[in-house]
């Protein structure tokens, strides 16, 4: 990596805003070495993002920055540079909608101060191979920390409070950690949602409404959630009341709720530290639980394959809310229990497990099958020779290679790309379309490329009854050279 | 270059009837009034002409695959750059740089070329009045410009019809989202009194009848005598073949950053925002996520009369759940929502910032989608969504519309064009 100096940065700003200029950065960028680009307060971060080139770095000084950064680009980092008390802080004032959007794979951010968005402080789109560390997030929005459609990703060592809806969220994506992150004050702490392969461990979610959930909400387009383990986190009193966004799905979950699994599959809950919860310890229920929904009928409402292990559990249940109040009563108990299975959930072929059952107060997992309960000695401890019957060998959820990139490798000039996005529009290759068939090119031109490089520049109308092209020219010349080349060499 | 792009998409729908009205707003007055006179002195002569059956015109399938097809082992395939990208677990729907969701490809050029034909031919109705392009006429975004389409004898429907631009990736089909298949939907329209009025053994009797029909049915599955299934396998390859994916949005998601001004850009950037949330079901690629969703939009000013996919389940938390529709062509089929309730896209965009259940009235209830809510956009908000949304219109693969149909019969949905173009000529 090499740092390009302050004033190079500053002056190429300008000259970078041509478009034949930022097209060969494109085209060049694979082959280009990485560069750090410095933003300090007054910069705009996202002048740095639209000058970066794969594999760069945008390192921001502390200060305070009001934008909404977007990031479509590939093996993008952005670095907060924290200075004592002084973070790079990005600011929404309540009138930006997100802080952060990516869409980019290979994307990392990290030490962020982010306050008052009205939308989530940071929002992936299908971008994989994702890394999101060591940020503070306070009173910014729906969500804090929100990737979806992503594949392979870490979110670890966030701190964030005052979210509407959770503070953490994974939403539809495969192969994610999320670990050693503290929540508090949110509704929902930590929500894994329609997602396969997730690592939560060694998080500390206090004093929300509901501290972490597995769900499956209905009405979404993947539709499975499975294979989570809920290992080493801290469930602390989480009975803030429910600030929820009238209609989210969050703002009917009771407060004082510490764990709810919602219709998720093959969830392993273990090695947990639950305690203060007034509604209860851990929930799992099938869809039944919320109400305000519209039925997917493609989405499997009961929770199947939910391990609850050893996991550290007092003084929950202390005031239920609402159903489980009533549900106590039925009872004659007027606290919640440690563990509730709830309508679908407490059926024996859900195949559910619960270990060391009494000791805890449950209900409804009386037709629960038990699971191995393993004593862990400290010399198996030391030694990493953790028993098989727990999880504790297991350390990621992530993928041991990053998920394959979708960098088209054979385009590596970018012609293909120019001829698919621009010239196709027009030339297909055995069809008139707008212009004439890419054929009826090759038979003009043979191989001579040149020629219709310089022609595409500054078009003059030569066929009758086709309309005159309009000027590439915006195309730079070793473009235009390549993209002739590509035309010529189709073959269908 | 775009506008230039533009508005030479508009020239070239000019050679062809069907796409007059795209072209319109571009013409000054006089060259409008000019146009006005032409038409109304070529239609009469039109009509005539093509109400005779031409047994001049011989009919021969195409066996060159259609746009943006290639020709693979005689079946015609997709060649698109999404087509080099991934998408989770397959589902076709994420970010920019994200796979489409299966297509229906793989028919052959002369199966999808049969299929244009019965698409446009007014034959497959009971009374030969109405063709599949009544509905979805390609200069209407393969929509029809109404709010609730018109069926046979001027009946009209209960809902407004969607664009057929990507069809063939579209697992559900329909508002209600009730088909499965384009062979599954068509059945519908084709044998529904109020939409098409056929029967089944009706059309195969006036399809076996017509000895150039059987012709073209054996240029494209090798024998003379016509089954249904051919016809469904046929009008699905062509409706197939209809793909809009490379918008100057698609350049911008491809890695063309100037494709998109900084408007559209900030347009982008509310549209896939957590406060707008629209890309949260309008997901792209192809900008639906293809599931069912309860918006609240009324019918009629404080009425809910469709009760959406629950006259299909009879599950009433889905009554007025609707299918996603897709965004691509959007500013082609206004008006919008199930019932054409919304005039203008600005106009849907604003139902969004209305609240939760602004329309429904206060004895009913309904099972409000979670991401509906109080976004309160402001009005540059709103409007850079609506120029973004415009950066999603791509007609490049516009097929061509038979100058003639096996039939003989006008091409209804022309004239039907030609029509509308004069009464909105005659309001300005």
């Amino acid at each position: 990596m090499i740092t390009a100096p302050m004033n190079s940065c500053r002056h190429n700003r300008d000259s970078v805003r041509g478009v034949l200029v930022s097209l060969a950065l494109y085209l060049f960028a694979s082959v280009a070495q990485a560069a750090i680009i410095e933003v300090r307060e007054g910069d705009r971060i996202q002048d740095a993002v639209n000058r970066a080139a794969p594999g760069d770095e945008i390192l921001v000084y502390p200060g305070l920055y009001s934008e909404t950064v977007y990031v479509d680009k590939d093996d993008i980092t952005l670095r907060g540079l924290v200075e004592g008390d002084n973070w790079p802080h990005l600011n929404g004032k309540k009138q930006l909608n997100d802080a952060i959007l990516y869409s980019g794979n290979g994307f990392s951010v990290e030490w962020f101060k982010i306050t008052e968005y009205k939308g989530n402080a940071i929002m992936g789109q299908a971008g994989n191979n994702f890394s999101i560390r060591n940020n503070w997030v306070i009173d910014s929005g729906v969500y804090g920390i929100f990737p979806e459609f992503g594949e392979n990703g870490l979110i670890e060592n966030n701190i964030l409070s005052g979210i509407e809806d959770a503070a953490i969220y994974v939403g539809m994506s495969d192969y994610i950690d999320v670990r050693n992150n503290q929540v508090f004050d949110n509704v929902a702490g930590i929500e894994i949602e329609n997602s396969r392969h997730v690592l939560v461990e060694g998080n500390l979610a206090k004093n929300n409404t509901g501290g972490i959930l597995v769900f499956i909400t209905p009405g979404l387009p993947i539709k499975s959630s499975y294979d989570a383990i809920i290992r080493r986190n801290f469930v602390i009193d989480n009975n803030t009341p429910n600030f929820g966004i009238p209609g989210s799905l969050v703002s009917q979950i009771p407060a004082g709720s510490g764990i709810i699994v919602m219709s998720g599959d093959e969830v392993i809950i273990e090695d947990n530290v639950i305690t203060g919860n007034n509604n209860a310890g851990i929930i799992i229920t099938s869809q039944d639980f919320v109400t305000e929904i519209a039925t997917d009928t493609g989405s499997d409402p009961n929770p199947d394959a939910v391990q609850i292990r050893d996991n550290v559990m007092f003084d929950n249940g202390a005031s239920p809310e609402g159903e489980m109040k009533l549900l106590m009563l039925t009872r004659f108990s007027t606290t919640g229990p440690d563990i509730l299975a709830y309508q679908g959930a407490t059926k024996a072929e859900r195949d559910n497990c619960i270990s060391r059952r009494n000791a805890y107060r449950t209900y409804g997992v009386d037709d629960w099958a038990d699971c191995d309960s393993p004593t862990i000695r400290a010399t198996d401890a030391i030694a990493g020779r953790e028993p098989a019957e727990s999880t504790r060998g297991i350390m990621t959820k992530m993928l041991p290679e990053p998920a394959a990139p979708r960098v088209i490798t054979a385009d590596a000039s970018g012609a293909e790309l120019v001829y698919q996005g621009i010239c196709a529009g027009c030339h297909a290759y055995n069809v008139r379309l707008i212009g004439p068939p890419t054929l009826a090119i090759q038979a003009q031109y043979g191989q001579d490329a040149g020629s219709i490089a310089a022609y595409i520049a500054d078009p003059e109308k030569k066929r009758p009854d086709f309309p005159t092209m309009p000027p590439q020219d915006h195309l730079s010349e070793p473009m235009r050279q390549l993209v002739a080349e590509y035309m010529l060499a189709l073959t269908n | 270059m775009m506008s230039s792009l533009l508005s030479l998409h508009c020239r070239r729908n000019a050679d062809n009837t069907s796409g007059t009205s795209t072209c319109l707003a571009h013409l000054p007055s006089a060259g409008r009034r000019l146009l006005r006179v032409l038409l109304l002195v070529i239609l009469p002569g039109q009509v005539a002409a093509s109400d005779k059956a031409s047994p001049a015109i011989q009919f021969k399938l195409v066996n060159t695959c259609p746009a943006s097809f290639e020709n693979h082992d005689g079946g015609c395939v997709l060649r698109n750059r999404y087509r080099k990208y991934r998408s989770l677990r397959d589902a076709g729907v994420g970010g920019l740089k994200t796979g489409l969701p299966p297509l229906r490809e793989g028919f052959t050029p002369q199966q999808i070329d049969l299929g244009r034909y019965l698409f446009f031919d007014p034959v497959l109705s009971a009374d030969g009045s109405v063709s599949c392009a009544s509905c979805h006429d390609p200069a209407k975004g393969f929509a029809d410009g109404r709010a609730q389409a018109i069926g046979i004898q001027g009946q009209t429907l209960m809902r407004s019809a969607p664009s057929l631009w990507n069809v063939g990736f579209l697992s559900t089909l329909l508002w209600d989202g009730s088909k499965r298949s384009l062979e599954e939907q068509m059945q519908g329209p084709l044998y529904s009194p109020v939409e098409m009025g056929n029967t089944p053994s009706q059309l195969l009797i006036t399809l076996n009848a017509s000895a150039t029909y059987r012709a073209l049915f054996e240029q494209a599955f090798g024998r003379p005598s016509i089954r249904l299934d051919q016809v469904y396998t046929a009008i699905t390859a062509f409706e197939s073949s209809l793909i809009s994916l490379n918008s100057r949005y698609d350049l911008y998601a491809h890695g063309y950053h100037e494709a998109l001004n900084e408007d559209e850009i900030a347009g982008l950037n509310v549209f896939r925002s957590f406060v707008a949330r629209c890309a949260e079901c309008h997901t792209p690629p192809l900008f639906t996520n293809q599931q069912l969703a309860v918006l609240g939009v009324a019918d009629a000013p404080g009425k809910l009369i469709d009760t959406g996919a629950e006259g299909i389940t009879s599950d009433a938390s889905q009554r007025g759940a609707f299918r996603v529709p897709s965004l691509r062509n959007i500013v082609r089929t206004a008006p919008y929502m199930h019932r054409g309730q919304k005039p203008t896209l600005e106009d849907a965009a604003r139902f969004y910032t209305g609240g939760r259940g602004h329309e429904v009235p206060k004895d009913k209830s309904l099972m409000i989608h979670w991401h509906i809510w109080e976004p309160k956009l402001t009005d540059a908000e709103i409007t850079s969504l609506a120029m973004f949304l415009g950066a999603l219109t791509d007609e490049a693969f516009m097929p061509e519309t038979p100058k003639a149909v096996p039939s003989g019969l006008p091409l209804r949905h022309r004239l039907e064009t030609a029509r509308d173009n004069i009464a909105h000529l005659g309001a300005q």
